[in-house]
């Protein structure tokens, strides 16, 4: 993968909740752990140690189960909490020198929020909750209408605009607030578990839609999910997050092929690795032996090999994009990715 | 020989204690235990007294009765009139001037402009016909009993205290939900605000103002209602959804912009019920504001009890109830309005 410029940066962030999180803090950094020192001081360690990259005009995806620490990190992106240590660099600056007024044109300029709750204000239509980012710079509603129009018809809200929020559905609220994010025309936006609080098959929908969207705009997107089948399909950068430190961040294939610790290994146990997985990831550059069955695309996942192969199990394709050969995928290493790896080993 | 006397001595205080023998008034109880020719008697341990400011002062007369303290209060007081008057007097000066003006506008507008000047507010509030035919129906029944322009003499003094809670209460709710200090010390003076009894709020009044200035019921009625107007505006701001007053934060809102924008419309609904509740304690409050020459049908029922006339006092006690009914339909029809048009959930 090619090197894209990093839009956002946390460096050696720290976060400890309690009296004294300086004091708590020398301590973790002599290396004592999150719960002795809860034990030993009631201080509990929100973040440690975080170091992530946000590259822009892709989705960084920061994975945990509750209580990692993931909705910590992500409110400090906007400094909605405040660091115990660290920096968080937007663009090369660092935002934690930055005072209220540099913080507040960066909040409404820079950087828009998806909440899980929606968070939408009941006491506003439809329209000018989608239009509260531009409403708070001070636009009149005759002019930032438009824009939020435009916005709310491409989540698929037309002639919704007079409704109020309680009278939507919870879908449909949650493309208003995607709606509202989009409409401050902010380079980064922050989802907070976005969609975790829809069933299952709109929160299909509403991945499809947010990955149609970043087809077009090529926004920085930092996703926070407890779903990893969420955060397989929607990631650029995954990084899981277990107690308050970064257990492995890579593209989502590679931890999928190479988990770093027995924790991620028992974490990826459950996927369904056909659908995830695809080709580009197994494939290799020499062609083995036999004879070339057909041609796949480097994206497609290996339930389309499969099922392209019939089931026989001694088919080799030929990866090609366009006219160009990237390289052979044969059944035989289809069906050795299918495997995870612990219980290969 | 009183019970404590051993005590003193014990300590070694008789000295001092009779430097101040100089004998004040003597108490009732002095005086009935002289003539009973008793007083040496030796006190039984069942008869033991408490050790109260009187019982010691038996013994040691550098001890102050407990007379001196009411009496000690009072002289307090009287010696800081002036000075308070000065102050308070010009402050409080609008208040009689806009009791008067309204006292003197509801009841010299002749009938038929004055009631659908009254019903054309009631539309404004409620928005609904069927209230303003109640409450048309009410005044109309007050009137035919021919207590048209008492009734309208109580309703002056509601409207201008009540608007006068607003304007104080609403504020100085919004700064308790804003400063958790100043809601520690605001509490209490809340607490005893609603629970001292509303007469004992008249006495230090009386010593400060003149009995025919409308001020000093003014501020007894005003002292008394502007409770719960600050209670539930401090309620409900502090009841605002914190996921929204997040959002609000992520979108870079001022604190004036969340305030105005988000805070007070989503705690309308709350302070609302305050501004009701507000409502209805002035006009519990105004029968006792009678006393203190407050006009109104309050005077009519303090008439029943000083004179028993029992239908007078009945009447006039009936029609304060159907006041507060009228009162009470037009707020709760705006209540209902507001939250209509904004339920959150």
């Amino acid at each position: 993968m090619t090197e894209q410029t990093v839009k956002v940066s946390i460096r050696n962030l720290y976060k400890i909740f309690g009296e004294d999180p300086q004091g708590a803090l020398a301590k973790v950094r002599d290396g004592m752990s999150k719960p002795d020192l809860l034990d030993q001081t009631g201080h509990v360690l929100g973040l440690q140690d975080i170091n992530v990259d946000m590259h822009e005009g892709k989705i960084t995806v920061i994975m945990g189960l509750s209580g990692s620490g993931k909705s910590t990190l992500i409110r400090h992106l906007n400094r909605l909490i405040e660091p115990t240590a660290g920096e968080v660099l937007v663009n090369g600056e660092d935002i934690l020198a930055w005072n209220d007024a540099q913080m507040r044109s960066l909040r409404r300029e820079t950087m828009s929020m998806v909440f899980q709750k929606f968070a939408l204000l009941p006491h506003r239509t439809v329209l000018e909750n989608a239009g509260m980012a531009l409403a708070t710079r001070g636009i009149a509603r005759e002019d930032y209408e438009a824009e939020a129009r435009k916005w709310l018809a491409r989540v698929g809200l037309e002639g919704q605009d007079e409704q109020y929020p309680h009278q939507l559905s919870g879908g449909m609220q949650q493309r208003v607030g995607i709606a509202r994010a989009l409409a401050s025309n902010s380079d980064i936006m922050l989802m907070d578990e976005a969609f975790s609080a829809l069933d299952p098959l709109i929160r299909t929908d509403m991945q499809d839609l947010l990955l149609e969207l970043q087809e077009e705009l090529h926004k920085t997107i930092i996703f926070i999910t407890h779903d990893l089948d969420e955060a397989l399909k929607l990631a650029d950068h995954l990084v899981i997050l277990k107690d308050g430190a970064v257990v492995q961040q890579d593209e989502p294939q590679q931890i999928l092929l190479t988990p770093s610790d027995p924790y991620i290994e028992e974490f990826v146990a459950d996927i369904n690795r056909a659908r995830v997985l695809r080709v580009r990831s197994i494939m290799s550059r020499e062609a083995p032996e036999g004879e070339v069955a057909g041609d796949v695309a480097p994206g497609d996942n290996l339930e389309s090999v499969i099922a392209k192969a019939g089931g026989e199990a001694d088919r080799v394709f030929r990866v090609t994009r366009g006219d160009e050969v990237l390289g052979h995928v044969s059944m035989v290493q289809v069906l050795r990715a299918l495997v995870p790896r612990q219980a290969a080993a | 020989m009183a019970t404590y006397d051993g005590l003193f001595d014990g300590l070694g205080l008789r000295d001092w204690c009779d430097t101040e023998a100089a004998d004040g008034p003597m108490s009732m109880a002095d005086l009935l235990a002289k003539t009973q020719g008793g007083g040496d008697a030796a006190t039984s341990l069942r008869d033991l007294p408490f050790p109260s400011l009187d019982a010691l002062h038996d013994a040691c007369a550098a001890i102050p009765q407990s007379r001196d303290l009411t009496q000690g209060l009072e002289t307090g007081f009287l010696g800081i009139r002036d000075a308070l008057r000065v102050v308070v007097d010009p402050l409080t000066q609008p208040l009689s001037w806009a009791l008067e003006n309204m006292l003197w506008l509801m009841t010299q507008t002749p009938w038929w402009v004055m009631v659908p000047v009254l019903l054309l507010v009631t539309w404004a509030v409620a928005r609904s016909w069927k209230v303003v035919g109640f409450v048309a129906l009410m005044i109309a029944g007050l009137a035919f009993v021919d207590h048209y322009e008492v009734a309208m003499q109580t309703l002056a003094i509601i409207f201008v205290c009540a608007f006068i809670c607003v304007l104080l209460g609403v504020p100085i709710g919004i700064a308790m939900s804003r400063s958790d200090r100043l809601q520690g010390i605001l509490t209490p003076v809340l607490d005893m605000l609603q629970t001292l009894p509303p007469f004992v709020y008249l006495i230090p009044l009386i010593f400060l103002f003149s009995v025919t200035e409308p001020k000093l019921y003014g501020i007894a009625v005003i002292l008394y209602a502007i409770v719960p107007v600050v209670r539930l505006t401090n309620l409900g701001i502090r009841l605002v959804d914190p996921d929204v007053i997040e959002a609000a934060d992520a979108f870079g809102m001022t604190k004036r912009q969340k305030l105005f924008g988000v805070q007070i419309p989503l705690a309308l609904p709350n302070i609302m019920a305050g501004v009701n509740q507000t409502i209805m304690m002035s006009l519990a409050m105004v029968v006792i504001a009678s006393m203190v020459s407050a006009p109104g049908l309050g005077i009519l029922v303090l008439r029943g009890i000083r004179n028993l006339e029992l239908g007078v006092g009945l009447v006039a006690g009936l029609g304060i109830v159907v006041l507060a009914i009228a009162l009470d339909r037009v707020t709760k029809a705006a209540l209902a309005r507001i939250d209509a048009s904004q339920s959150s959930r």
